[in-house]
């Protein structure tokens, strides 16, 4: 009945790795988790899946509108407005509801934290992989859009899942963190609705990079997002790359994603206890 | 082989006052973080957190297949025990070896999401408790015939009765095929049968030659179920062994309810009283004959009379109120209640009010009781207090022959009598 297995319970301290070979075990937890949060996050609503679509939709013809006709602020040169806002807009809206569903998806869990043992990295990881279902249908979306624009699909679009790759990173690392902190320090609650609603005008999402002054671009990289929107725009839009910004933004976000990790695998210990 | 689990100086700290630390705010810390150096040694002692240990130096092994029983009053680290084990909280001091897939069962339905269907939450909960897809696929059938839900198979979480939902959250733990499984007290949910089909299937899994590791308040589960027994007693262990020996021994030692010894129980504030409850009832004094005062204690086959005040939130039309008498094993031996007399009338009551329960001989053998007071508005239960004190029957000469009664349940008037047969008729036995 016995086997080989072994498990050594003590005081963890200091920084720690993830246990991979735990995660990898219980990989199909991820899945159910994810599952679980794609049911139910549309459950009673009269829309449904549609406001995933909605919702970047009524950004774009807001930014259409006010920004491009009334304000005057171009896009790219070779895609109308609304396309160039609405690819900015996709990996934006998933990033920021990413970002608010994840910082409070411990609390929101807390019934199982406090009761059952499982890598607890899959709670946050769990509502960012859900999200992913979102982004999904608004790219779809853009794919009309773009039908109907005739904007053509160049062989750039192959590097596309880099740029999802480092938006998923930079939104799961920072879910990771915040979700963290959110246990032992509930002001998480007014600082990421704040800070998405900033996001949107420091990254280049409704605006092209190029009226940026140059020597702020790198800069800009270090928000994650900056080199992502402008990766996804390269990528569908055929839009000028920046090579630098995207590189800084994409080395940002592993960053972001390992301390995640490794802020989450500190703070985790404590979470039954204070949550 | 080396045991199967093996706890070696475990001991964990808390900090007191987590109430606090939950609305801590990143202000807060900061400010204390410039003021602290300002404050001087008076004032910064009194602010330094209590810990207290809510469990020191524990050590013990289990060998595979052993079925642990692990008892202790309220408080006495049980559950903080259980918590390291089962890896949700991380010890402050010690180790713990496994030597086996171990799931935990804290608490029964643990991930339910009430927007889920019965379907959906069975493959959920499983992963949760750590099962496999193909596993729970394996098992779907006997869980849903064991919950006894089939026709609700479909319908969500949310419409279920709270049986249904406990019933599906035991049936899929009750699947699990670990190693070493570590129950805390999901037995005393359910209704009876249920339970009975619960404590069955906790039994079988004993069987199979696992390593259980079971917490209850229910001493007869325990004595039924363990072949061992560890008894915690604020954060250390003070006894472990045979199970018979653990129990007595948590019996004696035991002072969960009616602290104190005066004849009036204040339950205002009763630790025991079920959560989801406000307090209705308030009070219960005790007397015995001739209205004397009766200190938690009273003779077998004295008059026993309940005082028991309520302060009710609002005009209550009809009530049921009920006084449960429970052994020492937890098996429920006498209950009483305003519904059962069929003299009381009354006009709708609210406010304070006081209640008597007169028992004109209390017909129960000399031993301890807890007391169970609950009561209902219509059919809706208001307020519950289980061991809401502990209750001593006195050894008396009941019978009025110079000797205690001592054994079975109760006591009850009755009489003997030799009967001579009639000598048969020479005429013959038909005569």
């Amino acid at each position: 009945m016995q086997s080989n297995y072994e498990l050594i319970i003590g005081p963890r301290k200091g920084w720690q790795p993830l246990d991979f070979r735990e995660v990898f075990l219980q990989r199909e937890l991820l899945g159910f988790l994810v599952w679980r949060d794609i049911k139910i996050r549309y459950r009673q609503t009269l829309l449904g899946g549609a406001w995933a679509l909605i919702q970047p939709l009524m950004a774009m013809f807001v930014f259409t509108f006010f920004l491009h006709r009334l304000a005057g602020v171009k896009g790219d040169p070779q895609v109308p407005y609304a396309v160039f806002a609405f690819a900015g807009l996709s990996a934006w809206t998933f990033f920021a509801n990413s970002l608010s569903q994840s910082s409070n998806s411990l609390l929101a869990s807390q019934q199982m934290v406090k009761k059952v043992y499982f890598p607890r990295i899959f709670i946050p990881l769990g509502t960012v992989g859900a999200m992913l279902l979102d982004l999904f249908l608004s790219l779809g979306l853009l794919a009309i859009l773009m039908l109907y624009y005739h904007v053509h699909v160049t062989t750039h679009a192959l590097l596309l899942p880099v740029f999802i790759l480092g938006t998923l990173l930079s939104a799961a690392g920072l879910g990771m963190t915040l979700s963290a902190l959110n246990v032992s320090f509930r002001d998480v609650k007014y600082v990421v609705p704040f800070v998405i609603q900033m996001g949107i005008f420091v990254t280049p999402v409704i605006y092209p990079l190029r009226i940026v002054p140059q020597k702020y671009t790198l800069l800009m990289g270090l928000n994650p997002m900056a080199g992502m929107v402008i990766g996804f725009r390269y990528a569908l839009l055929g839009s000028p790359a920046s090579w630098r910004v995207m590189g800084v933004s994409l080395v940002t976000s592993v960053v972001l994603f390992v301390s995640g990790l490794y802020i989450f695998r500190r703070m985790e210990r404590r979470f039954a206890d204070v949550i | 082989m080396a045991p199967i689990i093996e706890v070696r100086q475990l001991s964990k700290e808390y900090r007191l006052g987590h109430a606090v630390n939950r609305t801590t705010t990143a202000r807060e810390l900061m400010m204390s973080a410039i003021t602290a150096p300002f404050k001087r040694g008076k004032q910064a002692k009194k602010e330094a957190p209590a810990f207290f240990w809510a469990l020191k130096d524990i050590n013990f092994d289990v060998e595979a297949g052993q079925i642990v029983g692990i008892i202790g009053a309220n408080g006495a680290g049980k559950s903080t025990l259980l918590k390291i084990l089962s890896r949700i909280t991380d010890p402050t001091e010690g180790s713990v070896t496994l030597r086996g897939r171990m799931a935990s069962l804290l608490e029964v339905g643990t991930g339910f999401h009430p927007e889920l269907t019965g379907r959906e939450n069975i493959f959920l909960n499983g992963a949760v408790l750590g099962m496999r897809n193909a596993e729970i696929k394996e098992k779907f059938d006997e869980i849903v015939a064991f919950a006894e839900i089939e026709k609700f198979l479909d319908t969500p979480v949310k419409h279920y009765s709270s049986g249904m939902s406990v019933r599906l959250g035991f049936a899929v733990a009750a699947h699990l095929q670990p190693e070493i499984l570590i129950v805390d007290e999901v037995l005393a949910v359910g209704d009876m049968s249920f339970q009975k089909k619960c404590i069955g299937k906790m039994s079988e899994v004993s069987k199979s030659g696992r390593t259980v590791l079971f917490v209850s308040h229910n001493m007869a589960a325990v004595e039924n179920l363990c072949e061992r027994g560890i008894m915690l007693k604020n954060g250390t262990l003070v006894f472990d062994g045979d199970v018979k020996s653990a129990v007595a021994n948590y019996l004696a030692n035991s002072n969960r309810a009616g602290e104190g010894e005066g004849h009036e129980v204040d339950l205002s504030q009763a630790p025991t009283r079920k959560s989801q409850f406000t307090s209705i009832i308030q009070k219960v004094e005790l007397f015995t004959d001739d209205g004397e005062p009766a200190p938690r204690a009273i003779q077998v086959g004295a008059r026993f009379t309940l005082r028991i005040h309520l302060k009710l939130p609002h005009e209550v039309p009809t009530f049921t109120c009920g006084v449960g008498f429970n052994s020492m094993f937890g098996q429920r031996v006498l209950t009483l209640n305003t519904s059962y007399d069929p003299n009381l009338n009354y006009d709708p009551v609210s406010g304070e009010t006081v209640l008597v329960c007169d028992i004109p001989s209390l017909p129960l053998v000399p031993g301890e009781y807890f007391i169970f007071l609950f009561i209902d508005f219509g059919h809706d239960r208001k307020d519950a207090i289980p061991e809401s004190f502990m209750l001593s029957v006195l050894e008396g000469d009941y019978y009025g022959t110079g000797k205690n009664p001592f054994s079975g349940v109760f006591v009850v008037p009755h009489h003997w009598n030799l009967e001579p047969v009639a000598e048969p008729s020479p005429e013959g036995v038909l005569g």
